[in-house]
């Protein structure tokens, strides 16, 4: 740095650890309450250090759900948003490389049409159409479906601006030469394109992972069963009573369950979840 | 911008594109147009008969004191989610900027909020707030504070704007700290050889090159505001008490599915569509503009 300030050091330090500890503060009191006993969080008040029942709690919740309220097993709910979380990223990624492949390398007439009915959607999301959208899935008959839960969020404008702006850097000397070789249109995207895409796609995943396991009006709306409720809906269906009749030591280890995957997701991928995050909203 | 080389075939690129277009069309336009058409209507209790009414619809929303109510809370609840999430993250991102040792760390502890549910992030400050067993009400009890956002209209604001703040850090700091790592050192050397001390060189120099970040990031947080804390609403005060917390992406939701007011809900999803393009107009405006700071 420009001066060497040792005061000025500890206070970026302090201040640092303060952040920390205060976005930390909300995890650690939930891992605690996850380990505790119902009797022990509603005795005011609840102790801040962890308890003995983190495996009753835990296998509770894993195998057979809630105690009074729900009884479906979160176990289920964390395979429906692993399900959900990777047909959207998937999905997104897969149909978003394809159309930006046919933009960037083909001419053909309703080119631009394409590209910007597909930029629209950027201002179309769930929530401001939320009951046609509900009326088309249930024409089709994919209420209470991994089909329904995943196929209307794949559609994705800023995956596909992404594979656009990149497919643009890629050298058209690679392509002559891929054309000269007599490589045809689905080669090059084979053995060109696809292998050029690994890094933009390994950003997207971290990002769009975390898009579709935190899904939750779109969920909410088209899962009535509780054998497809995701993991957040779950939670919120665990909240029924009031303050005290909750089962608050089940409902904050599920919530434990339910940041996990996420939360290891970008913490391990780090590299690839600023890069994603910092090139989709370019 | 355009390639010299393409491929050529009359039926390929049309192949490639349709399962997006598919289900851009069935997913987005297809319900976006029924919006407006079901917004120009209204419909009996049992949804059987409807009738055209041209605007009336509209004409009722701005009427009711309840939407125009929404309008302002939503506007005091994003203005409060940007600008208290924007300063704190500016905050911890010019520390990390500034120390040598350790910077990596705090990133990671600081940006895993980012991967938190909306709505997870609800119940946990829900609980740590919850009016009887809540830890933080339990502290705040022995300082004399009564704490109760199920019945009191400021608290509950309060907390769902903490809620949403808390998960929004991560975000903002990151972009935080690129802005700041892409400042010349050399312009703040130059600065503190002149003699400019810290705060001084903060104001003049690192204040207006983050400015174009700052105000990226104003626009993403109002947006985020607006929409994606539905889930942190929901999940806490479910836009009460009263009115107090039903932000517009709350009423339209309350409306169209709990009350089943097709024609009112879809007349603020249309207005809440115009809202989004307008938002989304001046992101875009800005960026072309942005190159030529």
């Amino acid at each position: 740095m420009v001066e060497n300030r040792p005061v000025r050091d500890f206070l970026a330090h302090a201040v640092l650890i303060g952040g920390v500890a205060l976005v930390a503060f909300p995890l650690w009191v939930t891992f605690v309450a996850s380990t505790l006993t119902f009797d022990q969080i509603v005795s005011v008040p609840m102790p801040l250090w962890p308890g003995d029942q983190f495996l009753h709690n835990y296998t509770q919740v894993l195998t057979a759900g809630s105690e009074k309220g729900s009884s479906a097993p979160v176990s289920t709910m964390l395979l429906n948003s692993l399900i959900m979380a990777l047909s959207i990223a998937l999905g997104k990624i897969a149909i978003s490389i394809l159309s930006a492949f046919a933009i960037v390398y083909f001419r053909f007439p309703g080119r631009s049409f394409f590209f910007w009915s597909v930029f629209v959607t950027l201002m179309l999301p769930v929530e401001v159409r939320i009951i046609p959208t509900f009326k088309v899935a249930a024409d089709l008959g994919i209420l209470n479906s991994h089909v329904g839960l995943a196929l209307p969020l794949i559609a994705s404008a800023t995956a596909t601006f992404l594979f656009r702006q990149f497919f643009m850097t890629i050298p058209d000397e690679l392509a002559e030469a891929a054309r000269i070789d007599g490589a045809g249109p689905a080669r090059f995207f084979i053995d060109v394109v696809l292998p050029l895409s690994k890094t933009h796609m390994a950003a997207l995943f971290v990002i769009l992972f975390i898009y579709g396991w935190n899904q939750y009006l779109w969920p909410l709306l088209i899962t009535t069963s509780e054998s497809m409720y995701t993991v957040v809906i779950g939670i919120k269906r665990m909240i029924a009573g009031g303050d005290a009749s909750n089962e608050w030591h089940l409902i904050m280890a599920t919530a434990m369950l339910a940041m996990l995957p996420p939360a290891l997701v970008v913490m391990l991928m780090q590299k690839w979840f600023v890069k994603g995050l910092v090139e989709t909203e370019k | 911008m355009e390639k010299r080389v393409v491929f050529k075939s009359a039926w390929l690129p049309y192949v490639l594109l349709l399962p997006q277009i598919t289900i851009t069309v069935l997913f987005f336009f297809w319900p976006a147009a029924q919006a407006v058409y079901y917004s120009f209507q209204i419909q009996d209790a049992f949804g059987i008969t409807s009738q055209f009414v041209w605007f009336r619809n509209y004409v009722d929303l701005f009427k009711d004191s309840h939407y125009l109510s929404s309008f302002r809370v939503t506007a005091f609840f994003s203005v409060m989610v940007a600008t208290s999430g924007i300063l704190i993250s500016l905050l911890l991102a010019t520390m990390a900027d500034s120390i040598v040792r350790g910077a990596l760390a705090y990133k990671t502890f600081l940006i895993w909020p980012y991967a938190v549910a909306p709505a997870v992030a609800g119940v946990l400050w829900a609980f740590i707030f919850a009016p009887s067993i809540g830890i933080v009400t339990y502290f705040l009890k022995q300082l004399g504070v009564d704490w109760n956002w199920i019945i009191n209209s400021e608290q509950a604001m309060l907390l769902v704007v903490v809620a949403s703040v808390w998960k929004q850090i991560s975000y903002n700091f990151l972009f935080f700290l690129a802005g700041l790592q892409s400042i010349p050192k050399s312009l703040l050397e130059a600065a503190a050889i002149d003699g400019a001390g810290p705060f001084r060189r903060f104001w003049t120099i690192v204040f207006p090159l983050l400015s174009p970040t700052t105000f990226f990031l104003l626009v993403m947080n109002i947006i985020y505001s607006f929409f994606d804390t539905f889930g942190v609403i929901d999940a806490t005060t479910e836009g009460g008490p009263g009115d107090a917390t039903k932000i517009l992406v709350y009423k339209v939701y309350y409306d169209g599915v709990k009350a089943a007011d097709l024609g009112g809900s879809s007349a603020q999803s249309v207005i809440l569509m115009i809202i989004v393009v307008s938002l989304t107009v001046i992101q875009f405006r800005y960026i072309e503009r942005r190159v030529q700071y």
